[in-house]
């Protein structure tokens, strides 16, 4: 009786679970990629419009493309100014944790680091916006009065700091835990042997890091400092408060530029009709722009699995 | 060992004559353990005074200091040990500064946070909405330095609403994509798609996200379908490649063992999956779903594109718009109640931070507890 029941049991319901498992989870793994997919198709259904538009009706007046190039620009230079800032800062904090700081507060040295991306990003908007805006003005006007003769220091200096440059610093502040966390990683897994060979040899800390840390997490780095570059290109609130927008201008410590993200959200909310198309047709743009960073940013950690942590 | 350091000095000097007899550069003078703080004492000094030629104030003062420190204990270094060891004690200075100034805007996010955050902070603020506080009632409060008006509650109420459908969507879709990836789809061409492609999602911009679904429902609804499902389904794109990623690391991790201990005993697979192996590593999980929460839950861009903003309580999520701290924050400094009296407003969204950034830490926390209380059991 018992085992006619186990095995009834087990060949009706077992049979029809095992099958409905398996396909609730298959159905839930080609969905992530129907949605990836969605993404990129319902931006396009809706950004239609805007390429066949009359290009006097797109904003500007000039059709999408003189409309996006600008936002392009502005967007690849804040991002640009966050990686300059925050990578050499980011790997030094990296180094720090895994090699300098004496091992029982290494670890709570990172959890520090990694507090800085649990503050969500509207607030890193609002100190910018408050505290380190006013606080960079006297900077700039330095910039301004002294180095004024190259281009990206023209003054005169926004009174106001709410400028390119700072835009760029809180955008670096943002990035630096992703740098700091996915470089330390793969600092920690340089080989122990390579590292207390070099020190036999003689070398000093520093010479042990350029010979043998650096070499091995270089591949790491890279995709650290591409995924960063990823999330400062996406970032919307830090420059959407931070920044006064304007129009696309060399210098950084003036009113002026825009980027893609902060674009939409300013706009969006009261957008309609052809320009809730050209904003969407924005987002697109960003989203291929990002795609692209973070396919060939995943594409070196790919390729060099089996040495680093960062996947 | 001597000898080999003589070596190193004789190359790096291009010698191969007869070795002179230098002094060798472990026996050679070390700085005294005094000097660094001395030189640190000088510099600080030094920095002061350069700071009062140009108007003395706290970040140049820091700056110069710096500068001079690095410089002096370098070049003293360098004079005393050896190039080699100058140049170490640059670079060891040079990324003890990075942390220095990494922690820098840390501090000061948190600090102003408290501070400005802080005197908002009473129950007025916490249980009433926006509804009904207008510029002229901010201008009266102002005037008659009344406590100000206005609360948090409706936005507080949309971004646990909001958060609890992303959270339904996302953990039973983001656990069977793990639980296939890990238990069905090994070494298969679609799980190996499936991976790369979370990955990538993983670095969708947050407006991007945002965008789809308003785009989504905009082509079911019509334009301008705002409400706070479609917010969810923004803040899911966001968290299910979050979810995705720590569920599949923990079933990693689960020792094969127990699985063939199960189906030895002649346990279907799904029975398996459900009662063996998820189980065991359920606080791994956990911890991760917490810390996707604690990601998507301070998000506003997704937000403001697809809930709208009201200043009213709404709770269901299927109509109307609907306000969250995020967008609460972000519209009270953007565009303050009333433009000329912007006090009121800032010290709302100060508040508003305060509570964001608390509900957000105590996320961290309750990850880091689950993860290291529940610690899944590792094959020996």
């Amino acid at each position: 009786m018992t085992t006619n029941a186990l095995t009834s049991k087990s060949s009706t319901s077992g049979r029809a679970g095992d099958k409905i498992f398996s396909g609730a989870a298959l159905a839930a793994g080609v969905l992530i990629l129907v949605t990836l997919f969605a993404v990129a198709v319902f931006l396009l259904i809706q950004a239609l419009p805007t390429f066949f538009a009359d290009p006097a009706k797109v904003s500007g007046g000039q059709g999408f493309f003189a409309y996006i190039w600008p936002i392009v620009i502005g967007t690849i230079i804040a991002a640009a100014i966050a990686l300059l800032v925050a990578t050499p800062i980011g790997i030094g904090v990296a180094l720090f944790i895994s090699h300098f700081a004496p091992r029982k507060v290494a670890g709570p040295l990172g959890y520090l680091i990694d507090l800085l991306a649990a503050i969500p990003s509207v607030i890193y908007g609002a100190w910018g916006y408050m505290v380190l805006a006013p606080a960079l003005v006297p900077g700039y006007e330095w910039l301004a009065q002294y180095l004024g003769f190259i281009p990206i220091f023209e003054g005169p200096a926004s009174q106001t700091g709410k400028t390119m440059l700072t835009a760029g610093i809180v955008l670096a502040v943002m990035v630096l835990p992703i740098i700091t966390s996915l470089s330390r990683e793969i600092f920690l897994q340089t080989p122990k042997l390579h590292e207390e060979a070099a020190l036999a040899l003689g070398a000093t800390r520093w010479e042990m890091i350029t010979t043998a840390v650096i070499p091995f997490a270089r591949p790491g780095i890279i995709s650290a400092v591409m995924l960063g570059l990823g999330r400062a290109l996406g970032e919307t609130m830090a420059v959407a408060l931070v920044l006064s927008t304007g129009n696309l201008i060399p210098s950084l410590i003036k009113t002026g530029n825009q980027t893609i993200a902060a674009e939409i959200a300013l706009n969006f909310p009261e957008a309609f009709g052809l320009r809730l198309s050209e904003l969407i047709a924005a987002g697109l743009v960003l989203f291929l722009i990002t795609l692209l960073v973070n396919m060939i940013a995943r594409g070196i950690i790919a390729r060099h699995k089996e040495f680093s942590g960062a996947n | 060992m001597s000898a080999t350091t003589t070596n190193l000095n004789n190359k790096a000097n291009g010698n191969s004559a007869p070795p002179v007899r230098k002094r060798n550069s472990l026996a050679k003078g070390k700085l005294p353990k005094w000097a660094i703080w001395a030189i640190a004492a000088g510099s600080i000094v030094l920095g002061a005074a350069a700071s009062t030629l140009t108007g003395f104030n706290v970040a140049s003062f820091a700056i110069y200091s710096a500068i001079i420190f690095l410089i002096a204990a370098s070049v003293i270094t360098t004079v005393v040990e050896g190039k080699r060891r100058g140049k170490n004690a640059m670079w060891t200075y040079l990324i003890y500064a990075a942390f220095i100034v990494a922690l820098i805007p840390l501090a000061s996010v948190l600090y102003t946070v408290l501070q400005k955050g802080l005197p908002g902070i009473n129950s007025h603020f916490l249980f009433s909405s926006m509804n009904g506080v207008t510029g002229a009632v901010d201008n009266q409060t102002v005037a008659n330095g009344e406590p100000v008006i206005g609360g948090a509650y409706h936005a507080v109420m949309g971004t646990l609403l909001i958060t609890l459908w992303a959270t339904l969507i996302s953990v039973p879709v983001g656990m069977l994509t793990a639980v296939y990836l890990v238990e069905y789809g090994q070494g298969k061409a679609l799980s190996k798609a499936i991976t790369f492609f979370v990955d990538v999602m993983t670095g969708i911009p947050s407006i991007v996200a945002g965008l789809f679904a308003a785009a989504l429902f905009g082509i079911i609804l019509g334009p301008n379908a705002r409400m706070g499902i479609v917010a969810a389904v923004a803040l899911s794109v966001l968290m299910i490649p979050t979810v995705v990623r720590s569920t599949e690391e923990m079933l990693k991790i689960v020792p094969n063992e127990l699985r063939e201990a199960s189906f030895a005993l002649g346990v279907r697979r799904w029975r398996t999956i459900l009662k063996v192996v998820i189980p065991t590593a359920i606080s791994g999980i956990a911890s991760g779903v917490t810390l996707a929460i604690a990601r998507v839950i301070g998000e506003t861009a997704p937000i403001l594109v697809t809930a709208g903003i009201a200043s009213n309580i709404n709770l269901n999520v299927f109509a109307n718009w609907m306000s969250t701290l995020p967008t609460f924050i972000y519209y009270q400094i953007l565009t303050p109640t009333s433009p000329t009296n912007v006090d009121p407003s800032v010290q709302r969204a100060w508040a508003a931070a305060l509570l964001l950034i608390l509900m957000v830490m105590a996320l961290n926390l309750i990850a880091r507890l689950v993860a290291s209380i529940f610690a899944p059991k590792k094959g020996r």
